[in-house]
C-alpha cells in the first residue's frame, strides 16, 4: 500500500530538481503564512464579502491588477532564469528539458497570465469612470470573468510542481504537442488553463463592447467618446471575434489528445500546417488585442500631461478600428516559411505592411500633440515618451521581417525574438505600467513616489535596450530561438553575456516598483483633489478613490474632454452645470456563484488533465448546478437610497 | 444596467405565431437535407448545393425568428456585429482553403 503510494506520488508530484523542491517549499510556506494571517486577523469573512464575492467592477479591476504582476514576477523569473542559462557557452545550469518548459511557460505566462489581466485590470478600472456609468453592463459575469481567468491560471501554474509543465512552445505546435510526442499531462494543463481563462477573456470582450456602446452617460457621443474607450471598444471587438478560434482551435488539439483523433497528427489525414494556420488566426489579432490599449493609454497620457487636446481624433479612431479589421488579414506572415508558396506570401506581406500605416500615423498624431505643449514629466508621461522610439524600432524591425523572402533567413531567429520583445515590452507592457501610474491616484486614493518610480523607469528602459539590441545582433549571426546552450566557437559569448545584464537590469527595474508601491503606502500621499494630474476625462470629477456608485448624479458629456472643458468653463467664472436630483441608485448584489463555478471548472479541469473521470464529472455538474442556480436566482440587486449617497458624498468632501 | 429601473425594459419579442413557424421552417429544412442523403434522392455536387443552401437558409431563420435581427432599433449593431463576423468566418475560411492548398499531406 505504501509503496503505491510512494509511486503514485513520485508520478504525481515534479520531482528531482532541486530549483522544483525550493519552489515547492516556498510555495507551501507562503500558503500557511495567508491562511494563518487571515485566521489571526480574523478576516475570511472580509475576504469573502468585500473581495471573493464581489461584482463591483473596481475591486474587480484591483484583483486582475494583483494576480497580473504575481504572474509577471513568474514570467520574469522564467526569463532571468534563461537568461542565466545562456550568459555562458555550454552552461550546465538548467538541462535541455528544463529549458523547454521555462520558455514555453514564460511566452504563455507572459500572453496570456500577465498582459491580458493586466489590460482586463485597466479596462475595469478605467472604462466605467470614463464613461460615466456606474458599473459594466453585466457584472455578474465580469466577476466570473475574473474567476474563469484565475483559476485557469492556477490550473496552468499548478503544472509546474504537480505532473509537470507543458514544454512545447507556447503555441503548441503540433505534432510536438499531439499524444505522440508529449505523453505527459503537462499539454493538457495547457489546454485546459488556456479553455477556462479563455472563456472568461471572451465574456469579458463581450461586456466591454455592450457597456461602451449602450452605458455612455447622457451627451456623450460616439465620436466624444474619450480615446481610451475607442481603444478598449476596438479591442473588445478584436477579442469576439479571435477567441473563439483559439478556443476551437485547443479543443480540436484536445479531442486529438483525448481520443485519438487526427486533426493535426502526422499520419491518419491529419495535417499539422492546418493548426499553425488556424492557431495564427487568433494569435495575430491576439497582439494587436493587448496593443490596442496601450495606444489607448498613451493617448490619454500625452493629452494630459501636454495640457493639450489630442491631435487628430478622428484619424486616430480611425487608425484603432482599421488595425483591429485588420489584424484579421495578416496571419500567415507567422509562418511564411511553411511553405504555402509566393502568391499566399505576397498577399499576406503586403497586408502587414499595410497594417504598419495606421500604426505609423498613431506615432504622428502623439508626437503632434506634444508639440509646443507644456509637458510635464511625471512618470506616466517617462514611460509614454520611452515608449515612442522604443515601439518605432520594434515597428521598423516587424517590417523588415513582413519582407517575405528576407523572412526565410530572420525566421525564428533570435532577431525575431528582439522584434517581439520590443513591440511587446516596449509596446504593451511599457503602457500598461504607464497607465497603472496614470490611474494609481484614482484606484488607491494615493499617489505613488515619483522618485522611485523614474528610477524603476531608467533601469526599465536601460535595461531593455541592453538585453535586446544584442539579441538582433545575436539573430543575423544565426543565433536561432529556443536553443539552451551554445558552444564557445559560435562567437556568441559576449553579445548573450550584455543580454543577460540587461535581462536582470529589467529585474531590478521590477523590484523598484515593488519598492515604489510599499513605499508609498507606508508614506501615503493622500489625493484629496480626485484630480492630480490635471486630467480632461470624466474619472477625474469625481473623488479618489471613486464611491461604489462612482457618480452621484449622472454627469452630462456634450463635449470631448468634458471634464477639462467644464474646468475651463469654472476659471473663466462661468456657473457649475445644473445637476439634476439625487435618485436612489440601482446597484447589482454581490454574488458568490462565479467563484464557486470558477473552482468546479478547476476542478473538472484538472481531472480532464489527469483523465480522472471520477473528478471531472462531477467537477462539470457543480458548474451546470451553478448556472442553473443563478438562473432562478432574482434577488439580484438592491437601491442606495438618497440619504447614504449624501453621506458618502459628504465624507468624500463634496457638496451636492 | 444601473441607469434603468429593475427588469422592466425588456421590449417584447416575437409573438407565439412568429415562433411556431419559425420553428416549423426549422424542422423542414432540417428534414429536406436529411431525406435527400438518407434516400439517396441526389447525390454529388447537387446534393452539396442542397446541403449548403439548406444550411444557410437554416441561418436566416434562426437570425430572423429568434434573433429577432428584424426588429432591432436603430443604431443597428447586432446587424453590422454580424456583417463583421460574417466577413471574419469568410476570411477563416476562404483563407484557410488557400493557404492549405500548398500544404497538403499525401
Amino acid at each position: 500500500m505504501l509503496d503505491k503510494i510512494k509511486e503514485f506520488a513520485s508520478e504525481f508530484f515534479v520531482t528531482g530538481d532541486p530549483l522544483i523542491y525550493g519552489a515547492d517549499v516556498s510555495i507551501g510556506l507562503t500558503l500557511i503564512a495567508v491562511v494563518t494571517a487571515l485566521t489571526y486577523f480574523k478576516k475570511w469573512t472580509w475576504l469573502w464579502r468585500d473581495w471573493l464575492t464581489t461584482v463591483d467592477h473596481k475591486k474587480i479591476g484591483i484583483m486582475y491588477v494583483i494576480a497580473s504582476l504575481l504572474m509577471l514576477f513568474r514570467g520574469g523569473v522564467d526569463a532571468l532564469l534563461m537568461r542565466t542559462q545562456l550568459a555562458i557557452p555550454d552552461a550546465e545550469f538548467l538541462s535541455p528539458e528544463h529549458y523547454n518548459q521555462i520558455f514555453t511557460t514564460h511566452g504563455v505566462i507572459m500572453i496570456l497570465f500577465m498582459a491580458m489581466p493586466l489590460m482586463f485590470g485597466l479596462f475595469n478600472l478605467v472604462i466605467p469612470l470614463q464613461i460615466g456609468a456606474r458599473d459594466v453592463a453585466f457584472p455578474f459575469l465580469n466577476s466570473l470573468s475574473f474567476w474563469l481567468f484565475f483559476f485557469g491560471a492556477m490550473l496552468f501554474n499548478v503544472s509546474f510542481v504537480i505532473g509537470g509543465s507543458p514544454d512545447a512552445g507556447w503555441l503548441a505546435y503540433p505534432p510536438l504537442s499531439e499524444m505522440s510526442h508529449s505523453p505527459g499531462v503537462g499539454q493538457d494543463f495547457y489546454i485546459w488553463g488556456i479553455q477556462i481563462s479563455g472563456i472568461g477573456s471572451l465574456m469579458t470582450g463581450i461586456n466591454f463592447v455592450v457597456t461602451i456602446l449602450k452605458m455612455r452617460t447622457p451627451g456623450m457621443k460616439l465620436m466624444k467618446m474619450p480615446m481610451f474607450t475607442w481603444s478598449v471598444l476596438s479591442s473588445s471587438l478584436t477579442i469576439l471575434l479571435a477567441f473563439p478560434i483559439l478556443t476551437v482551435t485547443l479543443a480540436l488539439l484536445f479531442i486529438d489528445r483525448y481520443f485519438g483523433a487526427h486533426f493535426f497528427t502526422l499520419d491518419g489525414g491529419g495535417n499539422p500546417m492546418m493548426y499553425i494556420n488556424l492557431i495564427w488566426m487568433w494569435g495575430h489579432p491576439e497582439v494587436y488585442i493587448i496593443v490596442l490599449p496601450a495606444f489607448g493609454i498613451f493617448s490619454e497620457i500625452v493629452a494630459t500631461f501636454s495640457k493639450k487636446r489630442l491631435f487628430g481624433y478622428k484619424s486616430m479612431v480611425f487608425a484603432l478600428m482599421s488595425i483591429s479589421l485588420f489584424s484579421f488579414f495578416t496571419w500567415a506572415h507567422h509562418f511564411f516559411t511553411m511553405g504555402s508558396g509566393a502568391n499566399v506570401n505576397i498577399f499576406f506581406a503586403i497586408t502587414t505592411m499595410i497594417i504598419a500605416i495606421p500604426t505609423g500615423v498613431k506615432v504622428f498624431n502623439w508626437l503632434f500633440t506634444m508639440f509646443r505643449g507644456r509637458i510635464s514629466f511625471k512618470t506616466p508621461m517617462l514611460w509614454t515618451i520611452g515608449f515612442i522610439p522604443c515601439f518605432i524600432v520594434g515597428g521598423m524591425t516587424g517590417v523588415l521581417l513582413s519582407v517575405a523572402p528576407a523572412d526565410f533567413q530572420f525566421h525564428n531567429s533570435y532577431f525575431l525574438i528582439a522584434h517581439f520583445h520590443q513591440v511587446i515590452i516596449g509596446g504593451v507592457a511599457f503602457g500598461f505600467f504607464a497607465g497603472l501610474y496614470y490611474w494609481w491616484p484614482k484606484v488607491f486614493g494615493f499617489k505613488l513616489n515619483e522618485k522611485i518610480g523614474k528610477w524603476a523607469f531608467w533601469t526599465w528602459n536601460i535595461g531593455f535596450y541592453v538585453c535586446f539590441m544584442p539579441q538582433y545582433v545575436l539573430g543575423l549571426m544565426g543565433m536561432t530561438r529556443r536553443v539552451s546552450s551554445y558552444g564557445w566557437d559560435k562567437g556568441w559569448y559576449e553579445l548573450n553575456l550584455t543580454s543577460t545584464i540587461g535581462g536582470f537590469l529589467m529585474g531590478i527595474g521590477f523590484l523598484f516598483q515593488v519598492w515604489q508601491i510599499l513605499h508609498s503606502i507606508k508614506f501615503m500621499e493622500k489625493d484629496t483633489t480626485g484630480d492630480p494630474w490635471g486630467g480632461r476625462t470624466l474619472e477625474w470629477s469625481i473623488p479618489s478613490p471613486a464611491p461604489v456608485y462612482n457618480f452621484a448624479t449622472l454627469p452630462q458629456a456634450d463635449e470631448k474632454d468634458p471634464w477639462w472643458e467644464e474646468k475651463r468653463r469654472l476659471a473663466e467664472g462661468g456657473a457649475p452645470k445644473p445637476q439634476s436630483k439625487l435618485e436612489p441608485i440601482h446597484m447589482p448584489k454581490n454574488s458568490g456563484v462565479p467563484f464557486i463555478m470558477s473552482a468546479f471548472w478547476f476542478v473538472a479541469g484538472f481531472g480532464l488533465v489527469f483523465d480522472w473521470l471520477w473528478m471531472a464529472i462531477p467537477g462539470l455538474i457543480g458548474v451546470g448546478a451553478c448556472m442553473l442556480y443563478h438562473s432562478f436566482n432574482y434577488n439580484t440587486d438592491y437601491y442606495i437610497p438618497v440619504d447614504e449617497i449624501k453621506r458618502t458624498e459628504a465624507a468624500a468632501r463634496r457638496v451636492i | 444596467m444601473a441607469q434603468q429601473p429593475a427588469h422592466d425594459s425588456h421590449e417584447a419579442h416575437g409573438s407565439l405565431k412568429s415562433y411556431v413557424i419559425g420553428f416549423v421552417m426549422s424542422l423542414v429544412l432540417t428534414a429536406i437535407p436529411l431525406i435527400v442523403v438518407l434516400n439517396d434522392i441526389l447525390d454529388g455536387t447537387a446534393a452539396k448545393v442542397v446541403l449548403l443552401g439548406s444550411a444557410i437558409l437554416q441561418f436566416v431563420v434562426q437570425l430572423v425568428y429568434f434573433m429577432h435581427l428584424k426588429e432591432e432599433g436603430k443604431p443597428r449593431y447586432n446587424l453590422m456585429v454580424l456583417i463583421l463576423g460574417l466577413i471574419i468566418v469568410l476570411t477563416i475560411v476562404a483563407g484557410s482553403i488557400w493557404i492549405m492548398t500548398y500544404n497538403k499531406v499525401a
